[in-house]
């Protein structure tokens, strides 16, 4: 194997690993602070609609991931941020 | 008016976190006071307090519900389930339109208080208070958490009258029911202070204890050596009824609440009056509300805190109210065991009255050990054992910083 192709599938494997470690991260502040159980815990799960959050739950868990990921979410994205998989691609996009 | 019964009652306190454990402890004559093991109070002046012991929220509701309440909070909640059931309310179907809750706390959410401020000054500057901050930390938030849980849409709202503060709850609730308003309410107060602002902003005023090598026998009511109260914490909660919402659901019945007096001292912030005159105008209002002369009362409860002056004055107006009869009648300060409640403390001492009514027994002051010659030796002060006798009706007392006072009258009920 070339260097080069070491290099990317590093790489990947890299990327890979900070994609996973978010979404686990993720889950597990959803499971703390909403009480869930974590087979719950799924991509489409809506916090408000199927965890059980309400709108105070939501702002803690938004100040949860600015916390745990060290970035600072803008209202306006907040507000978008409404299920599991989507606070995933965000903060997988987002985080530093 | 209609009459008022009790009917329920539920303890969390030093001494026990049932009512049984709590009487148990009361009529051991136990003390709950002991080393400080909510934080490192080793710089502190005082380093004991009167602390609840092997409480666990997690083990009455889930742990999402109880990350976002204050220990005031949880301490109301598991009472009043406490005194929920014992009443069997559980078995019956409430008019949740007719059933309210008055809860009493002092001071409220001070533990949260005080940690969200901690993180604030520790950060960068940049805001990041919790959403439930300001739910946590008000003080009105236990009576509104007992509503949702219980379904009860009758008035809903905290007493705040410091020391005072569950006594003014058990007195509102008593005076809706009789009004006609409501039939049935959970009353009763929690406080959670022992923590570090509590502990040293008691400390600044000079009002606790410092007895650190024996805390034991620091909470010592009417004795020479006293030297300032010892903080206490927990809750108790009261199921209070009208009579005849009692006896058509064939509801158990301890006592007759038979009526109940206010008055305000009018002298100081926190200094009572030198001659006790609150203290005096608060036992006769509420003698007078209850129809009782002083002869009918055998037992007070006082507010006996183990401060040099409050314990004086006090005596002083028992004097002024019951005359001779003040040398016949038994009087107790709880507090020797339990450490002051702040807030709870009049629920608590509820409790213990009421409870001494149904088993003709009289807890203690305890840690007695040198009479203090200003306390005429005639009254007797149930010094460091449990007497026997029949409770007709027993007055329980409780003031407040802000010279707020408040008396109970509990009776034996009689059909």
């Amino acid at each position: 194997m070339k260097f080069t192709e070491f290099r990317v599938i590093l790489q990947s494997k890299l990327t890979q690993n900070h994609m996973s470690d978010i979404a686990s991260k993720v889950r597990s502040i959803i499971v703390d602070k909403l009480g869930v159980d974590e087979n719950e815990v799924t991509p489409e799960a809506s916090f408000t609609n199927d965890l059980g959050a309400d709108s105070l739950d939501t702002v803690e868990l938004i100040m949860e991931f600015e916390k745990e990921f060290n970035l600072s979410i803008p209202d306006d994205q907040a507000e978008n941020i409404q299920t599991v998989g989507q606070a995933i691609t965000y903060l997988e996009a987002n985080a530093k | 008016m209609r009459r008022v019964v009790v009917t329920g009652l539920g303890a969390l306190t030093p001494l026990g976190n049932s009512v049984q454990d709590y009487w148990n402890g009361l009529v051991q004559g136990r003390s709950g006071a002991a080393p400080i093991t909510r934080f490192d109070a080793s710089k502190f002046r005082t380093q004991f307090a009167a602390e609840v012991k092997g409480f666990d929220p997690e083990n009455h509701m889930d742990r999402k519900e109880a990350r976002k309440m204050d220990p005031y909070t949880h301490y109301a909640m598991v009472t009043a389930e406490e005194a929920f059931m014992d009443a069997g309310l559980h078995q019956f179907k409430i008019d949740g339109e007719r059933a309210g809750v008055i809860w009493g706390s002092g001071i409220g959410g001070l533990y949260t208080v005080f940690h969200e401020f901690k993180s604030y000054f520790e950060g960068d500057g940049i805001p990041k208070f919790n959403p439930f901050f300001v739910p946590k930390m008000i003080s009105d938030i236990a009576a509104g958490y007992l509503s949702i849980q219980y379904g009860f849409h009758g008035p809903n709202y905290t007493t705040v009258s410091a020391c005072a503060s569950s006594n003014n709850a058990i007195i509102d609730a008593f005076n809706y029911i009789r009004w006609g308003v409501a039939d049935l309410f959970i009353t009763g107060g929690s406080e959670a202070a022992v923590n570090e602002p509590g502990v040293a902003g008691f400390n600044a005023m000079k009002a606790l204890s410092e007895r650190n090598d024996d805390p034991a026998t620091a909470s010592r009511p009417f004795d020479l050596n006293r030297d300032g109260f010892v903080l206490g914490e927990g809750g108790a909660a009261l199921i209070l009824e009208s009579l005849d919402h009692a006896l058509a659901r064939g509801a158990r019945i301890y006592a007759e609440i038979g009526g109940a007096g206010l008055s305000a001292d009018a002298h100081h912030i926190t200094a009572p009056h030198p001659e006790g005159l609150g203290a005096t105008l608060v036992m006769r209002n509420a003698l007078r509300d209850a129809g009782l002369v002083p002869s009918e009362i055998d037992y007070i409860n006082v507010h006996g805190t183990s401060t040099p002056l409050g314990d004086l004055s006090e005596i002083k107006a028992i004097q002024n109210v019951f005359g001779e009869d003040a040398y016949r009648l038994n009087v107790s300060s709880t507090k020797s065991m339990t450490g002051h409640l702040l807030g709870a403390a009049g629920a608590a001492e509820a409790v213990a009255s009421i409870l001494a009514i149904v088993h003709g027994t009289v807890p203690p002051t305890i840690n007695h050990f040198t009479d203090d010659p200003a306390f005429d030796p005639r009254i007797n002060l149930t010094f460091n054992a449990p007497q026997s006798r029949t409770v007709r009706a027993a007055l329980s007392n409780t003031f407040g910083f802000g010279g707020h006072n408040t008396s109970v009258v509990f009776k034996a009920y009689q059909a």
